[in-house]
């Protein structure tokens, strides 16, 4: 659409002619108030909060159903103006309970807000309030009715948004109220975002209600510590009992890559920080043979010791490690390198949801073929091949859906079953199962609609599940690049399984998919070994042979993962640093409590490339983040842990010294935003003083690993910034990767998310509830 | 839906709904004609007679109540066979609504949507008939009565309770 120009309350705009005038005037600074608008879904023109005089026009109108043209003048603050809202503001008073000052909403009320404004202190209605039982739809949602404004934002969220259709309207007049689908139940997918969308504090949330204030708490924009997508999340902590306690987790700064979205895992699955059966003391196996409550000292010596002597009695070969794909890049960067570098050894490796190496391999040399989830968003065409998203990947189908819905996108899915996103499909194509590997053939072949259409595209996405491995994934990427307008996105599971694979957890492999036998820059690791290593099963063979002296296991569960005999590990030293005692952990000989993806600093990495920064947000006591347990276990085994952590004055060739200007110095400015610290952090430059300094780390990931050349400055802004291994010139793809053998996604529903989800409260009600309604619907 | 599936409706108004459906461009419009229909041969709009109409039209369940409930004359329980609609607005309430209400009242010993417990009336004050140069006026069912007093009751309630009894097992509904 071409621009327009129009006046705003004496100000020229300009915007292209059918923008709604209230999002072109949100654009240029002038605020105007709605509760029924929404950015993104279908106008409803049912608050009257955004009238706005337009000259040459009778009566007021409503900024959010009018779109702007040439030459219109628009007054949005006048008189008359707030008189109106005011009135309007009366009338959603007049049922209102004066509730404030014990409702979840209160200090983040937009209806309190516009009050404040508008200033509808005294009524001139004086009836009787209409007051209703609060009511509890799922263990999640709860719906105070004379709360509500009915702006239907939730039911257009429900429906457009989430696709779910769950909420409705009933009744008439001041009878009026929201419905859910089962009679006075929600049979949906919890994802709360009809919570979220809530103008007022109609719906409440179960995990959050009555606990707090918002102004009581810090406001932690940190990312989900579930599934692969990466949302960024708000959590709101509170000192309690010294803990810092996280109270709820929600999608406030809704800055992430995930816009508006929040799914019921990131939302209500936070409570596995809390669990009473998290482990907060090191635990040290003991004469009798029992696990006991150790210090941090004695634990760390105990273990620094074993793998000491292991290591230079038996050699580096005869220990395993195994890493995780929750923790983060520094974290399994630090761990490789100590594998590497300390335990000598590259029997490494972690539970593989997805063949990512093989991915790299395929796009090796070629640069702008992978996708970032805001490329998603806004693609024109995608092809979805294999994969779940909705269960699976809430965000991405959240994306497709969206896309699909305001920018006509067209969505083409390929699968072997029917999957809910369909619905927003141009074209779908059933795919027999083990057909993906011909996939590729078949598009080429453009026999069918199908193919022709995806032919016929200019330029597509191709999104793919984890159902390709290997010999797939090539032959299709193959195809892909060879077509020269494809970009890829892959489907693993996991917060950080990406980052896991892209900083080296493989035994062939060092990050970055750099192979072992070449190690180009990584040929500064002192006393790394030359030969690949053990991959998990054949650590775990080699355990059940008694080869394997030693385990060191960060934040993964190998024996209930791989279904090993426990019997295995029976000779083996075994060391797990982990949030519970899992299946592993109570077969070790030291465990260590691990600190939770909240409780730390560092970055992640999304199954689409996106770096993301963690910021800590929850304490427990007596956890430790991996990093800093790493560091100690390196420490106590009589390393210099500044060949682990560039920190300090003895970090690469002097860069950093360990003395740093902290502000202090800076006199009548030492209060103003520090600008030279802004500098420093954009160049990676600031000061790293301490060994326990994950960014010291990032530092070394960036220098080191092909791929990971990160806009630092974004990521400390909370941005998300795109990488790319393998894509780097000089990139030599490796011939014989580890195998596909032990590749097993996790096929996580809505609901649940492996060892976390199994200590997460809210989660586990939410899946019983949603089972009780399945039941319900089949025996109906 | 035709013919071969299932329908809680009788095969005439079955056909009549297959019409339906497919005389709007969008199928939806059809919503609230089939549940009067419905309601008249059923008597109230059941789980049942939701659940199917929802079906017919390819909308969810939920969807349809929220149409439904907007309307007070579609109803969600059961009615008397003859349900007594007395008009309170204003012209009616000018000539005598209210005594003629609570008459009703007294002589069915029951109140605003009450329902005997033979079942054979049920009681609702309702909005304007559209009968005000007769006023009162009352519907039962779908037959008027107007320019009535407190004292035509009796007599009005006698004609449809003989009705009723002469009715007695054979097909219901009038």
């Amino acid at each position: 659409m071409p621009d327009v120009t129009f006046t705003v309350d004496g100000k020229t705009l300009t915007a292209p002619a059918g923008t709604l005038l209230i999002d072109a005037c949100r654009k240029a600074g002038i605020e105007i108030p709605a509760f029924c608008y929404y950015p993104g879904l279908s106008l409803q023109a049912a608050c009257r909060m955004c009238l706005v005089r337009q000259e040459k026009v009778p009566k007021l109108q409503t900024a959010c159903t009018t779109t702007v043209a040439e030459g219109q003048v628009f007054v949005t603050e006048s008189p008359e103006i707030a008189q109106a809202r005011k009135a309007t503001i009366q009338l959603l008073l007049g049922n209102h309970p004066l509730d404030c000052p014990v409702c979840d909403a209160g200090g983040e009320c937009e209806l309190q807000d516009m009050t404040f404004k508008y200033g509808a202190g005294e009524s001139l209605y004086v009836e009787a309030k209409q007051h209703r039982e609060e009511q509890q739809w799922s263990p999640a949602v709860f719906y105070d009715r004379p709360r509500c404004i009915l702006c239907y934002r939730c039911i257009r969220m429900c429906g457009e948004g989430m696709d779910v259709w769950a909420l409705g309207i009933q009744n008439r007049g001041t009878h009026s109220v929201i419905a859910p689908n089962d009679g006075d139940r929600l049979d949906c997918e919890q994802c709360g975002m009809c919570i979220d969308v809530c103008p007022v504090g109609a719906l409440t949330s179960g995990s959050y209600r009555y606990k707090t204030r918002p102004w009581e708490m810090n406001h932690v924009s940190t990312i989900c510590t579930h599934c692969a997508d990466g949302c960024k999340v708000t959590l709101g902590v509170r000192q309690i009992d010294g803990d810092a306690v996280i109270i709820r987790s929600d999608n406030r700064d809704k800055s992430g890559i995930n816009n508006d979205f929040l799914c019921a895992k990131g939302r209500f699955g936070f409570d596995f920080v809390e669990s009473a059966e998290r482990l907060t003391k090191p635990l040290v196996r003991n004469a009798a043979g029992a696990l006991e409550p150790a210090t941090w000292d004695h634990a760390l010596r105990f273990a620094a010791r074993r793998l000491k002597e292991i290591r230079d009695s038996k050699g580096g070969a005869a220990i395993g490690v195994i890493g995780s794909n929750r923790t983060t890049n520094e974290e399994n960067y630090l761990l490789q390198k100590l594998a590497r570098t300390v335990l000598g050894t590259n029997n490494i490796d972690h539970q593989r949801s997805t063949d990512y190496a093989a991915f790299v391999r395929a796009l090796a040399g070629h640069t702008g073929k992978t996708v970032s989830l805001r490329a998603i968003a806004s693609a024109p065409a995608i092809l979805l091949v294999g994969g779940n998203p909705t269960e699976e990947h809430p965000l991405l189908a959240w994306h497709l859906r969206t896309n699909v819905r305001l920018n006509h996108a067209r969505l083409y899915i390929a699968n072997t079953r029917p999957v809910k996103l369909e619905r927003q499909a141009k074209l779908t194509q059933e795919i027999p199962a083990g057909g993906y590997k011909d996939l590729a053939a078949f598009l080429e072949a453009g026999q069918s609609d199908f193919s022709k259409a995806i032919l016929a595209e200019e330029s597509l996405v191709i999104i793919f599940g984890e159902e390709f491995r290997g010999e797939t994934v090539d032959s299709l990427v193959t195809w892909g690049i060879k077509r020269n307008n494809v970009r890829f996105a892959y489907l693993g599971d996991h917060a950080n399984a990406r980052g896991a694979a892209d900083m080296g957890l493989f035994p062939d492999l060092l990050p970055g998919y750099v192979p072992v036998s070449a190690p180009g820059d990584f040929a500064e690791y002192a006393g790394l070994p030359a030969a690949p290593g053990k991959s998990m099963t054949q650590m775990f063979e080699a355990a059940g042979q008694g080869e394997l002296g030693a385990l060191l296991v960060v934040g993964a569960n190998p024996i209930s993962w791989l279904g090993a005999n426990p019997a295995d590990l029976k000779n083996t030293f075994v060391v797990v640093q982990d949030l519970f005692l899992t299946e592993t952990a109570a077969l070790a000989d030291v465990v260590f409590p691990a600190a939770s993806l909240y409780e730390k600093s560092g970055t992640v990495t999304n199954t689409y490339g996106d770096v993301q920064m963690v910021r800590k947000a929850a304490d427990r006591a007596g956890v430790k983040p991996d990093f800093e347990i790493l560091v100690r276990l390196a420490g106590a085994m009589g390393v210099d842990v500044s060949t682990l952590v560039p920190f300090g004055s003895s970090a690469t060739a002097g860069m950093r010294g360990m003395t740093a200007d902290l502000g202090q110095s800076r006199g009548a400015q030492a209060g103003e935003a520090d600008r030279h610290s802004v500098w420093l952090e954009a160049n990676g430059l600031e000061p790293k003083l301490s060994p326990f300094d994950p960014l010291a780390v990032l530092d070394e990931i960036e220098r080191l690993v092909p791929g990971y050349t990160l806009d630092r400055l974004n990521l400390f802004a909370g941005n998300d910034g795109t990488t790319e291994p393998g894509s780097s010139p000089g990139f030599v793809p490796v011939a014989a990767l580890t195998g596909t053998e032990h590749i097993v996604p996790a096929h996580d529903t809505l609901f649940t998310s492996g060892t976390l989800g199994r200590y997460c409260a809210g989660l586990n009600e939410l899946d019983k509830h949603q089972a009780t309604e399945l039941a319900r619907t089949a025996a109906d | 839906m035709s013919g071969e599936t299932m329908s809680i409706f009788s095969p005439r108004l079955a056909a009549r709904f297959d019409a339906l459906v497919k005389k709007y461009p969008v199928k939806r419009s059809a919503l609230v004609p089939m549940l009067l229909y419905a309601q008249d041969e059923v008597g109230y709009l059941s789980d049942a007679v939701i659940a199917e109409v929802a079906e017919r039209i390819g909308i969810t369940e939920l969807d349809v109540r929220n149409v439904a409930t907007y309307y007070s004359m579609l109803r969600f329980k059961p009615a008397g066979r003859y349900n007594i609609q007395v008009c309170t607005n204003i012209s009616c309430m000018l000539r005598g609504a209210y005594p003629l209400l609570e008459r009703f009242q007294e002589e069915l010993g029951i109140g605003h949507k009450g329902v005997t417990s033979d079942g054979v009336f049920s009681l609702e004050e309702v909005e304007c008939i559209g009968a005000c140069c007769w006023a009162p006026a009352i519907q039962v069912n779908y037959d008027f009565h107007d320019d009535l007093t407190p004292d035509h009751v009796p007599g009005i309630l006698k004609t449809y309770r003989s009705k009723a009894e002469g009715a007695e097992g054979t097909a219901a509904h009038a």
